[in-house]
């Protein structure tokens, strides 16, 4: 501690030069704090995914239905505990751009998500409206829903059977999620799959996919041949899989998130290395001549060598704690500007681990080129100016 | 009087390029404890060389150069910084000063490297400031100050760990006149009054008339010793 005002005294020696560094550094990490909590996103549904459910959908695609009659038979598979259905609806409010997930869903399907919490007169409510519809807190706020209300939805993908394609539903709760890694589902309106097969003009008697709860998770591979034997040859074959393993190849279709944000970041950050590396070489290359007169009071090699690294370290902690710091407070004016259509977890304690040790490393990299130069620099010819 | 600094058949060769330049040819030289030593020269003569090498900031190509008794052409170079901290001071002609730092701080600067307190840094830096006569500027930065102050400051500097000997390189060269004698009246003082053993480089042959000794180097050898009687 005692040569902290040596460090920060050379860091802030040229003030312009040093401020435009740590702006750089902050931009790196502001962007870092940002992109990691959109990965973070993606990747909450399938960190915070049910060990003990496993989905059930057709081999060949996701939007490929699967026949209602294999409900019961999945039922007697053994180690299975429940079985639930749900079908993607795809509907949307008022206009084509207010898009959010909705589905069509068994009866059963909320034992099998404790996750979703809905008070219980508002369950009770759905169970006994055949057109009851159940929306998240943040979907029920970005739209101004409450209980009562009558939400009519555009069936671009399902038209009903007397050839309209607005679907009335009566909104007759609203479920919260406390697991704040799966606030996302806050944004899902759910509602009867009963109603849906009955009215729709396409399907009948045919799901989107099943859930299955099993009472082993250790069981699964086995729980889930078992039932992929089932259909084994049919037209309808299934692939049964995790519910995490379901939701990170449903991810993927949308694109390899960590890749892309990894990419960005591997970018950006070696910017920062060429630029800040340049400034660091620059800012000792001007101090030659005071690295050798510290060698000349006895400070020794390894000291000098170590004041530089603590000097880039220092820019460059400073720089990023600033910008991450600034990620988290913008991060809430984010999701609040985008009126519940995107949900950014905060940045949490994982990224600003990482961060840290991002800082660190760069730190050490960009100071450790000069900081050598520093250490093995020649007195004589350093104070004689060769 | 015992000897201070014994150098015996010194010698130091550069090598530039792929020339080899001997600067210093076999020197031999005692210096006394409590001396105050001009050494004098044409340029190229070899003056700062030897000093750089009595100040441990270079080391010999052959011969052997002993201070306080302590082969010092045999330390490395961590042992060589560490006997620089404790052992000698050092004045340059451009003054040498950190330009961030006041001041005071510059003079705490060599204290770091002890074991004292923040507080008796800040004590010890603020009496030497007071000896040079700068204690009402000890919150200035170097660009604050004259040369004449800046050099006292640097004097303040090489003194304030109390080492037995002093290192100067033409310590004047960069002052007015007037700066220069108040600069010269500081070092007679810290020679005669404190003890301490200077050795100082110089063209000004008046500011070697402030040292009790005189001696001449060319082409890396001692001309002619002279023992001025003040």
């Amino acid at each position: 501690m005692k040569y902290l005002h040596l460090v920060l005294a050379a860091l802030f020696r040229r003030k312009t030069r040093t401020a435009f560094t740590l702006l750089s550094v902050l931009a790196a990490f502001l962007l870092f704090g940002m992109l990691d909590a959109v990965r973070t996103a993606f990747d909450a549904g399938t960190n915070a995914a049910g060990v003990d459910r496993m989905i059930v959908s057709s081999r060949f695609s996701i939007i490929q239905p699967l026949p209602y009659s294999l409900l019961n038979q999945i039922g007697t598979v053994p180690g299975v505990k429940a079985v639930a259905y749900a079908n993607w609806f795809g509907g949307t409010y008022q206009d084509p751009k207010n898009f959010f997930p909705n589905f069509a869903i068994s009866p059963n399907y909320l034992d099998l998500y404790p996750e979703i919490v809905l008070p219980p007169a508002e369950r009770k409510a759905f169970d006994a409206t055949r057109t009851g519809a159940v929306v998240g807190a943040t979907l029920a706020r970005r739209f101004g829903w409450k209980i009562g209300d009558k939400i009519p939805l555009i069936g671009s993908i399902f038209p009903k059977r007397d050839g309209g394609s607005t679907w009335t539903f009566d909104l007759v709760g609203i479920f919260k999620v406390r697991n704040p890694q799966l606030k996302g589902l806050e944004q899902q309106m759910l509602f009867h799959w009963k109603y849906f097969d009955e009215a729709n003009a396409y399907y009948r008697n045919q799901v989107g996919w099943y859930i299955v709860k099993v009472a082993d998770p250790a069981q699964s591979d086995r729980i889930a041949q078992a039932i992929d034997r089932l259909s084994q040859n049919s037209d309808h074959e299934t692939r049964t899989e995790t519910e995490q393993a379901f939701q990170l190849a449903f991810a993927k279709q949308i694109g390899d998130i960590g890749l892309i944000v990894g990419g960005i970041m591997a970018a950006v950050f070696f910017t920062l290395l060429l630029l800040t590396g340049n400034t660091m070489a620059q800012a000792v290359r001007e101090r030659i001549p005071e690295l050798a007169v510290l060698k000349t009071l006895g400070f020794s090699n390894r000291a000098v060598l170590l004041l530089v690294l603590a000097e880039s370290m220092l820019l460059v902690v400073l720089g990023g704690v600033l910008g991450l710091g600034l990620a988290a407070l913008l991060m809430p004016a984010v999701n609040a500007a985008a009126g519940g259509q995107i949900v950014l977890p905060p940045v949490g304690v994982a990224t600003w681990t990482l961060g840290i040790v991002l800082m660190l490393v760069i730190g050490l990299v960009v100071g450790a080129l000069p900081a050598l130069r520093g250490m093995r620099l020649n007195i004589v010819d350093a104070l004689a100016g060769r | 009087m015992t000897a201070l600094v014994e150098i015996r058949k010194l010698s130091k060769t550069y090598v530039r390029g792929k020339q080899k330049v001997e600067v210093l040819h076999g020197v031999d030289l005692d210096i006394a404890g409590g001396d105050f030593l001009a050494l004098m020269g044409p340029s190229g003569s070899g003056k700062t060389t030897l000093l750089n090498l009595i100040g441990g900031l270079d080391t010999p190509s052959a011969g052997s150069i002993s201070v306080g008794g302590q082969r010092i052409d045999q330390l490395g170079s961590g042992a060589l910084a560490r006997w620089r901290a404790s052992h000698v001071g050092f004045v340059f002609q451009f003054y040498n000063l950190l330009p961030m730092l006041s001041a005071q701080k510059n003079v705490e600067l060599p204290l770091l490297l002890t074991r004292l307190s923040a507080a008796q840094r800040r004590r010890n830096a603020s009496i030497a400031l007071q000896l040079v006569g700068l204690q009402d500027r000890a919150t200035h930065k170097p660009n604050e100050l004259s040369g004449g102050q800046q050099q006292r400051v640097a004097i303040a500097r090489a003194f304030v760990s109390d080492p037995a000997l002093l290192v100067c390189d033409e310590p004047t060269g960069d002052l007015d006149r007037q700066s220069a004698e108040e600069v010269l009246g500081l070092l007679q003082r810290l020679n005669r009054e404190h003890g301490k053993t200077i050795v100082m480089v110089t063209h000004d042959p008046k500011a070697a008339e402030y040292a009790t000794h005189t001696l001449h180097l060319d082409k890396g050898e001692l001309v002619e010793a002279a023992a001025l009687a003040h």
